[in-house]
């Protein structure tokens, strides 16, 4: 049944989904999941049971390239975890019994918003990262979530505040959930949890968005692993391509203009967003 | 504990993380090259997902046994950050934190019980 083709097929997307991934700025999960359905007709849930494992691929191989991330706050990792791997066990637990068509329109509906997310980028609009005068409420203060970081760009040391736990605490529950349900690492809802509601500054939430991403994914994919949703044919080749891909990408970031990139795939992402839609109403084109 | 000693051991961690991702990679291409030559997994259109079953095709260097540990590993070095964690925060003597992040074991720890009950 699995032949020589199939697995090299797979180590090439994973290399690609690597690659793009790191350029593009979101996570492998939400390239790979696509193009296994819509391009190459994979059931969804073998799709997803991949893609968890490229997550934690991603994760945890930015660690080769870096060994410390001075921008992280593993209290509030570790914290705001207890909510990610409750919502990822329920997702994945989730997953067998929500229809696949369901399915298939919510991660279409993802995909769509993300590219959304990247054309606004693109027209500007940086967010700077002033460092608010935010002030810890109690929790945030029993729970010690200050923290600070040195920012290279003005070179100061940058001490800051958080606030809204329990706010912060509900959305990461969603992007557990999400997460275990989809597959995907869900970097997005987690920086909107950290940075959009409990006001932590955008560096530091996105680099304790990435950690929390893999110890997330492990939540799920102890579930996947052991009902036999990670197929080893198809996992395997896809995270040793990512792996090594998002390695190519992170080389390549360093010499090219990422903003050209984009512009070429937010088009391909929207097309495969909107075919996972149409797929879950029944609708091929 | 000084911010010298934290240093210390926070690269420590990533130490022990890159060799975990090492490994796990490691594994994972010796069992893809081992099921190129062969041309099969060694258990037809199925693959083990049991640690018995994993454990016996390992001795018999069944590729498919050989790519399952592959990902189990991979699966573990989160885990493994996680274990550290509560490692630097006992030296750090923050012992709330301590609770926190054994707490977030405990979950990991019933995922997999999770996993392995629904897979039944």
């Amino acid at each position: 049944m699995i032949t020589a083709n199939s697995i090299i097929l797979m180590l090439i997307t994973g290399l690609l989904a690597g690659i793009l991934g790191s350029i593009l700025g979101i996570g492998g999960g939400m390239i790979v999941t696509p193009i296994l359905t819509v391009a190459m007709g994979l059931d969804i849930k073998y799709a997803i049971g991949a893609s968890i494992i490229v997550v934690i691929a991603t994760s945890s191989g930015a660690t080769i390239s870096f060994l410390k991330d001075e921008m992280l706050n593993l209290r509030v990792a570790m914290f705001l975890e207890i909510a990610t791997t409750i919502g990822a066990v329920t997702g994945a637990a989730l997953n067998g019994v929500i229809p696949k068509a369901v399915l298939y329109i919510l991660f279409g509906l993802l995909v769509l918003n993300s590219s959304y997310t990247m054309i606004k980028k693109l027209r500007g609009k940086q967010k700077n990262d002033a460092a608010t005068n935010v002030k810890a409420d109690y929790l945030a203060q029993k729970l010690r979530l200050d923290g600070s970081y040195y920012d290279k760009a003005t070179k100061e040391e940058v001490n800051y505040q958080v606030k809204n736990v329990p706010g912060g605490f509900l959305m990461m529950l969603g992007a557990g959930l999400a997460s275990g349900l989809l597959g995907i690492g869900s970097g997005a809802f987690k920086v909107i949890a950290m940075d959009n509601i409990m006001k932590m500054p955008l560096k530091p939430s996105s680099a304790t968005s990435n950690l929390m991403m893999g110890v997330t994914a492990a939540a799920s994919a102890t579930v996947y692993f052991f009902n036999g949703t990670i197929v080893p044919h198809i996992a395997v080749p896809l995270a040793v391509g990512v792996v090594f891909g998002a390695v190519i990408g992170s080389r390549i970031m360093q010499h090219l203009q990422p903003k050209v990139i984009r512009i070429i795939f937010i088009p391909i992402l929207l097309y495969l967003g909107l075919q996972m839609v149409l797929k879950g109403f029944g609708v091929t084109i | 504990m000084n911010k010298q000693e934290m240093n210390e051991i926070e690269l420590i961690i990533g130490k022990i993380l890159r060799v975990g991702v090492i490994i796990s990679v490691a594994v994972m291409i010796i069992g893809l090259a081992l099921l190129l030559i062969q041309g099969n997994g060694g258990y037809g259109s199925q693959f083990p997902t049991t640690f018995a079953a994993i454990g016996r095709g390992l001795l018999q260097f069944k590729p498919d046994a050989i790519l399952m540990l592959g990902i189990f590993l991979l699966i573990l070095t989160p885990v493994l950050r996680v274990v550290v964690s509560i490692y630097a925060f006992l030296k750090e003597k923050d012992y709330l934190y301590v609770y926190i992040t054994t707490f977030v074991l405990i979950i990991l720890a019933f995922a997999m019980i999770a996993g392995y009950w629904i897979g039944r």
